[in-house]
């Protein structure tokens, strides 16, 4: 068989007639196949998108709801009786609201926002277009991908509205007390609900990941080879990697996790009395900690599922608005294979206080700290694309920059949090919480936003407004280094994360303050992306009209198709490659775009 | 359609397959990586919480019933479980090379020993299960004593079902697929495509569920 009949399997002997002339379809299309049950790679990737929105507002409202409760725990607030009934009795945000919302607020911006709407985004959006494919290898996947997302979302979002109220014994679930009904309230219907939705997101991630790893090995047209890749692509395929082999060792957590909660087994069950039905339960020879085992095996490679997207993309707008290649690229590439394979290898330090050897922990803190390497390789290389750049600051530019800043501030308190010992003192403090919220959760954000307002014209054919956009940047910049810098003192402090209410302690009164006023700036930051958001959707109806093909000068092919690129992406031929994505400011020429032939004179190239 | 490839093809350039095989393949092999992963997760835990556990249950003697013959012959049911699973994948085997050939006839003929073969097996676990459940073995419940004669803890049953039903429950897939396959076959919708591919796309589950099978079987009746 051909590589030709190989590449394309079944369709080439049906379609032969048009095939590689369809480069825009011209067929009928209706509402429903364009706008709901599209297999069209870029309009997946808006609904990923925007079904991410929409989770991100309601989490982020969620921890606003708890930081009015941290930051004012002597102050009633009437209205949120009205709005959330028996949950905030008598205007106080009720302990088992409470939970709930910690672990609705983490369960959602980890998973719904920064798992699917982040690399089911930007990897429907841009593999195909940078790769020059004229969409996935099976649209028809990508479609069932974001409708397992959906119905995911939607069983997960119905937990909310049940009696007993959604999952809330954290985001992570540990048995016994995710296994046990009779535990707390949040271990009833909506815990069960929280796993079916978090089994249906395996899938929906498994079909998505396949997809994206064959149409990145499979699909790439003539001329671009793995090393002329943009680093986006790169860092998406090393994500799809570690989420087809991660998350399935989640869901055998998951299955094992239901038959413990209704099939009366012990995976996870030992020697328990239950306070709450003074009962002794027959469950015996499980292991609490073998859930911890399976979870994180996920969770860890998990943070890097949500980390790479934010690096690549970062790493191709930095280089395209400091008009420079991008510094040391292939160590580039070598970094985030070395961060793929230690993601595998270091889950246990998630767990140096609960129980495992001592012995064993001491290796998992070398290879934690082993990430420091490529980490730091990665932030060199950035820092050194910028240096001496001629930087052009747009938002998604500043965005870019703030991710660095993030980054290293985010990943220095990673190295103190690696070592087993110092771990006993930080462990579940509010350090934790200030470390993984600046380099996994705000940084990954940033590189969301960085994306979004880079590749907005190409989505939408428009831009985004720019004012709004500054206004945005410096305001969650200033605004998360505010909320989190100083959690870092209240974590050091030994300050317990996931409690309602310190007033119990004397000793963290001194904090009183300072959480009234992380409290403030939380509320002015939410109200800031509500702005983004604003500016978002006015932007695709009247949002300035994009007028070139290529507004950024960018080297990359999704420059290279139409405004408005059809399902096909390019008109006729797709464009053959020529050299990699960084030409930037060679040969004193500012870019020049990689479907460019290598002329005769130019100096060396890649 | 096979055509020569030129021996100094630039493979990772772009513009072609790298490893010469087409999307739905590459898909099916990392799909089976990562149900390794799912398998491997639920062996793993099998194996912690076994050695965690002082003794454990003798296989030799849960395992030792056969229809018809009753008690005494251990091992003997599941020798011949695995036996015949072992033989549809080799039919299986024989069906992807008779869709090598394009030999419509052969194709269906081995897909259909392949579906008899699965059929097989699944009422061989069904009898196994009802046959272990009148015994008082079922999730949460174990009737059988450990090696040194101490009352056993359950989870012996308990993983037992669970991992050996998430097997059966892949074998039971695989069947549907090669019926799916076999209706295709049968229509001759492979004939007019050209290839045979779904074919061996389907082959690679199969042995896949085989490959498992072995491990399933070596953690759960030898050791």
């Amino acid at each position: 068989m051909s590589n030709e009949a190989i590449l394309h399997g079944s369709e080439v002997s049906t379609h032969e007639a048009h095939h590689d002339g369809h480069g825009e379809h011209h067929h009928h299309e209706t509402f429903i196949s364009k706008y709901v049950f599209s297999m069209d790679h870029k309009m997946i990737a808006k609904q990923f998108l925007i079904t991410g929105i929409i989770w991100a507002i309601l989490g982020g409202l969620m921890s606003v709801l708890f930081r009015l409760q941290l930051g004012f725990p002597d102050t009633t607030f009437p209205w949120l009786e009205n709005i959330l009934g028996h949950w905030a009795k008598g205007g106080k945000i009720q302990p088992e609201f409470y939970y709930a919302l910690v672990t609705m607020h983490g369960t959602v911006l980890v998973f719904f926002v920064l798992t699917a709407g982040l690399s089911g985004t930007f990897a429907n959006f841009l593999i195909p277009l940078q790769i020059g494919a004229r969409d996935m290898a099976s649209p028809f996947m990508n479609m069932l991908s974001y409708w397992f997302f959906f119905i995911s979302s939607v069983v997960m979002i119905s937990s909310l509205f049940i009696q007993t109220g959604p999952a809330s014994g954290g985001w992570t679930s540990y048995p016994p007390l995710s296994a046990l009904g009779d535990a707390s309230i949040g271990s009833k219907t909506g815990m069960d609900l929280w796993l079916i939705a978090m089994a249906l997101f395996v899938v929906s991630s498994l079909l998505g990941g396949l997809n994206y790893i064959s149409t990145i090995l499979n699909m790439r047209t003539k001329g671009m080879s793995m090393t002329r890749l943009p680093l986006t692509v790169w860092a998406l395929f090393f994500t799809a990697v570690l989420g087809v082999l991660s998350f399935p060792v989640l869901l055998s957590g998951f299955i094992l996790l239901l038959f413990d909660r209704h099939a009366g087994t012990s995976f996870y069950l030992s020697d328990i009395f239950l306070a709450s039905t003074q009962k002794a339960l027959p469950n015996e020879g499980g292991s609490a900690i073998l859930y911890q085992h399976l979870f994180w095996f996920l969770g860890h490679p998990e943070v890097y599922i949500i980390l790479l997207p934010a690096m690549g993309m970062v790493s191709e707008v930095m280089s395209t608005n400091a008009r420079k290649p991008i510094f040391g690229y292939m160590a580039m590439v070598g970094s985030i294979f070395a961060i793929t394979i230690l993601a595998f290898l270091v889950w246990a330090h998630h767990m140096f206080v609960t129980g495992l050897n001592p012995f064993l922990g001491s290796f998992f803190v070398l290879l934690t700290l082993l990430i420091a390497v490529p980490s730091a390789i990665k932030v060199f290389n950035w820092l050194t694309t910028l240096w001496r750049g001629n930087i052009r600051f747009t938002p998604a530019m500043l965005f870019a920059i703030g991710f660095v800043s993030l980054f290293i501030s985010g990943g220095l308190t990673g190295i103190w949090l690696g070592n087993s010992s110092l771990d006993i003192h930080l462990h579940d403090t509010y350090f934790v919480i200030a470390h993984f919220h600046i380099v996994m959760g705000v940084a990954s954000f940033f590189g969301m936003f960085c994306g979004v307002y880079h590749w907005f014209p190409k989505m939408y054919g428009r831009y985004l407004n720019n004012t709004m956009g500054y206004i945005h940047f410096w305001i969650t910049i200033v605004g998360a280094y505010l909320i989190f810098w100083p959690m870092h003192y209240e974590g050091l402090a030994g300050m317990p994360r996931r409690y309602l209410d310190y007033s119990g302690w004397a000793s963290f009164n001194q904090f009183g303050g300072l959480n009234h006023f992380i409290s403030i700036v939380s509320i002015i930051v939410f109200a800031v992306q509500l702005l983004f958001v604003f500016n978002f959707f006015y932007s695709i109806f009247k949002g300035r009209r994009v007028k070139s093909e290529n507004p950024w000068g960018s080297n990359t092919l999704e420059w290279t198709t139409p405004i408005h690129p059809g399902h096909g992406n390019w008109v006729g031929e797709i464009p053959e490659v020529h050299r990699w994505a960084y030409d930037y400011g060679k040969d004193g020429r500012e870019f020049i775009p990689q479907t460019e032939p290598i002329s005769a004179n130019e100096s060396e190239h890649h | 359609m096979a055509q020569a490839v030129p021996a100094v093809q630039k493979w990772w350039n772009g513009g072609k397959s790298p490893f010469n095989v087409e999307y739905g393949k590459i898909m099916m092999w990392y799909f089976l990586m990562s149900d390794a992963f799912t398998f491997g997760a639920f062996l793993i835990s099998y194996g912690t919480i076994r050695f965690a556990t002082n003794s454990w249950p003798d296989p030799n003697h849960v395992f030792n019933s056969f229809p018809g013959l009753g008690a005494g012959y251990p091992l003997l049911f599941v020798s011949l479980m695995t036996f015949i699973l072992i033989i549809s994948s080799v039919t299986m085997v024989l069906a992807v090379q008779a869709g090598q050939e394009m030999d419509r006839k052969r194709v269906a003929k081995y897909l259909v020993f392949t579906i008899l073969g699965g059929l097989a097996f699944l009422s061989c676990q069904a009898w196994e299960w009802t046959h272990l459940y009148h015994e008082g073995a079922w999730w949460g419940h174990n009737p059988f004593p450990n090696h040194n004669g101490s009352v056993a803890t359950t989870n012996f049953s308990n993983f037992f079902f669970t991992i050996t039903g998430f097997h059966g429950f892949h074998v039971f897939s695989g069947v549907i697929i090669n019926i799916i396959m076999l209706i295709m076959t049968l229509q001759g919708k492979f004939d007019q495509r050209g290839h045979y591919l779904m074919i061996e796309k389907a082959g690679l589950y199969w042995h896949f569920v085989d490959l498992v099978w072995v491990f399933v079987f070596t953690c759960f009746y030898l050791i």
